[in-house]
């Protein structure tokens, strides 16, 4: 019957997506055991640089245009059921809590995870990795750790940039093009938002640096033979980090705002 | 002192090794020849625990590796160095730093004393003020020496280089074959060398092993080795197409 070898098929799927899940997962677990030592700050740093600067651009300019779509949207809306008191608020909060957290992780599983990925994809191919562990030196501690702090302490960075200009795109668009006023604006702000709004999204984009980082340097080290090896890899990366941001994304929102 | 005693090591279910019988001694060199793809490679790769052996057991210093924690071999590998066949450069650091990563890592040594060190080894493989290069600007010989240079750095007690000499030219070749002799000399350093240029490996070993299709057939000295009536083994020192070839028809003409 061709139902048998069917079964094995999708068995022998379910068995190694498991079994890649629980490599990311020792993987984590290696990383977190090697904070016990103290990490090369100078190589945090650098990676934070790195993140940062490549980041940042497309953040904004991303957020800022999403600031003012979602803004032109529901003002047209709000201010046919007289709610335009509400926009303000209402755009902030969804900035805080979701828009900017996500919107960043997904710009930063594009530049930075692709980057971590390709990076020590390469250093994998051309054995850079095994001349790493031949000097003695954990390629955990030397490539993941650095990366895996950059990514979790920057991220609430560029959401903090995100937040603020995703709201002033949002203000400017009001303003400007929906006739709300300026005062409204700002004052449906302070009376809806709360700082909570603020720090769930930053608790979030934590997590989101986190898995990709790991996700980054797991495909990274995982890459199979040749520059098309790295190709490979680094896509998978990419789609990987932006299918567990929003799923992990669900599961946040309803820990944090439920 | 490196020991390996009935290993035998795999790629997924390809056999690639079997029954490796091979005692290197202390301040000894000892050189592997055998045709492309007979493992060459990977008898280096498990002797400094880069890959682990299906079979067998592999002793360094008189201790077994072949089930260390990468911690425990961290230790081990503090004392060994290795040139890479494709080099393996820290593409995203210089000469320099590429020669320092090991002295940065493993010792207290301070920035100057460091700088010392990596001129030093430069220079004993003709690279003298390189240190600010780019991997990527280097030849490929280039590379070959300066993985060279990196692996000696840290003065390990065991060097392996994986064909230290491909890719170079002729005085070049020569120059790193006395570097490996020398630092034998100077510092007592146990080196196994893999290489293809059988001159080089006459004149720089104090033994030859010989493998093929994944077993050692032969090991010698070198007097030995030319010597031996294994009919692989002197196929591949002269580099018939077929066995006997030449000395049929040498002999014909006679
Ligand atoms: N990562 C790997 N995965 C699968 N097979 C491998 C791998 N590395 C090596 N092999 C196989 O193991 C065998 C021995 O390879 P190895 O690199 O040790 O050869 P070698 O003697 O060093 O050859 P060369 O002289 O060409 O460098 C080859 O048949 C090769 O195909
Ligand atoms: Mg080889």
């Amino acid at each position: 019957m061709a139902l048998v070898p069917f079964l094995e098929t999708i068995g022998r799927l379910i068995i190694r997506y498991l079994e890649s899940v629980g490599k990311v997962l020792l993987l984590l677990g290696a990383s977190l055991a090697q904070l016990r030592r103290r990490p090369d700050m100078g190589q945090v740093l650098r990676q934070m640089a790195h993140l940062g600067a490549d980041s940042l651009p497309i953040v904004l300019l991303t957020m800022l245009f999403t600031g003012m779509v979602m803004t032109m949207q529901i003002s047209h809306e709000f201010i046919k059921y007289g709610a335009q008191s509400s926009v303000g608020g209402v755009v902030a909060i969804a900035m805080g809590r979701e828009l900017a957290p996500v919107l960043a992780g997904i710009v930063a599983a594009g530049r930075v995870g692709a980057a971590i990925t390709a990076e020590i994809g390469s250093m994998k191919v051309t054995e850079q990795i095994d001349a790493l562990r031949v000097m003695a030196t954990d390629p955990v501690a030397y490539l993941v750790v650095p990366r895996l702090i950059a990514c979790v302490f920057m991220l609430p960075v560029l959401v903090v940039f995100a937040d603020v200009i995703g709201t002033v795109g949002g203000y400017a668009v009001a303003t400007a093009y929906a006739g709300i006023g300026s005062y409204t604006f700002t004052h449906s702000i302070k009376v809806f938002a709360v700082v909570n709004d603020v720090t769930g999204g930053l608790i979030k984009s934590m997590v989101f640096g986190a898995i990709i980082a790991i996700i980054g340097c797991y495909k990274g080290l995982t890459t199979a033979e040749g520059a098309e090896g790295v190709g490979r890899a680094t896509t998978g990366s990419v789609v990987t980090s932006m299918i567990l941001i929003f799923v992990s994304n669900y599961f946040l929102s309803y820990i944090l705002y439920r | 002192m490196i020991k390996l005693a009935n290993v035998a090591a795999a790629f997924g279910e390809k056999q690639v090794l079997q029954d490796i019988n091979l005692e290197v001694a202390e301040g000894e060199i000892m050189v592997i020849i055998g045709p492309s793809g007979s493992g060459k490679s990977t008898i280096l790769r498990l002797m400094i625990g880069l890959l682990k052996p299906t079979a067998g057991e592999i002793w360094i210093n008189g201790r077994e590796i072949s089930r260390m924690a990468e911690d425990e071999l961290n230790a081990i590998r503090r004392h060994m160095g290795m040139v890479f066949q494709y080099s393996a450069l820290f593409d995203s650091m210089t000469v320099g730093d590429n020669v320092a990563f090991g002295l940065r890592q493993h010792t207290a040594l301070n920035d100057a004393e460091i700088a010392k060190t990596v001129r030093r080894k430069l220079r004993m493989v003709g690279l003298t003020g390189q240190e600010r290069t780019m991997p990527s600007e280097l030849s490929g010989g280039m590379k070959k020496r300066v993985s060279l240079a990196r692996a000696i750095a840290i003065d390990p007690e065991i060097v392996l280089y994986d064909e230290p000499t491909a890719g170079l030219d002729p005085i070049m070749s020569t120059t790193i074959d006395r570097l490996i002799c020398s630092t034998r000399r100077l510092l007592g350093v146990t080196s196994v060398v893999v290489t293809h240029h059988m001159s080089s490996a006459f004149s720089i070993a104090d033994r030859i092993a010989m493998i093929s299709g994944g077993r050692i057939i032969e090991v010698g000295t070198v007097s030995e080795i030319k010597q031996s009536s294994n009919p692989l083994v002197q196929q591949f020192i002269h580099g018939w197409v077929n066995s006997g070839q030449i000395a049929r028809r040498r002999s014909s003409k006679t």
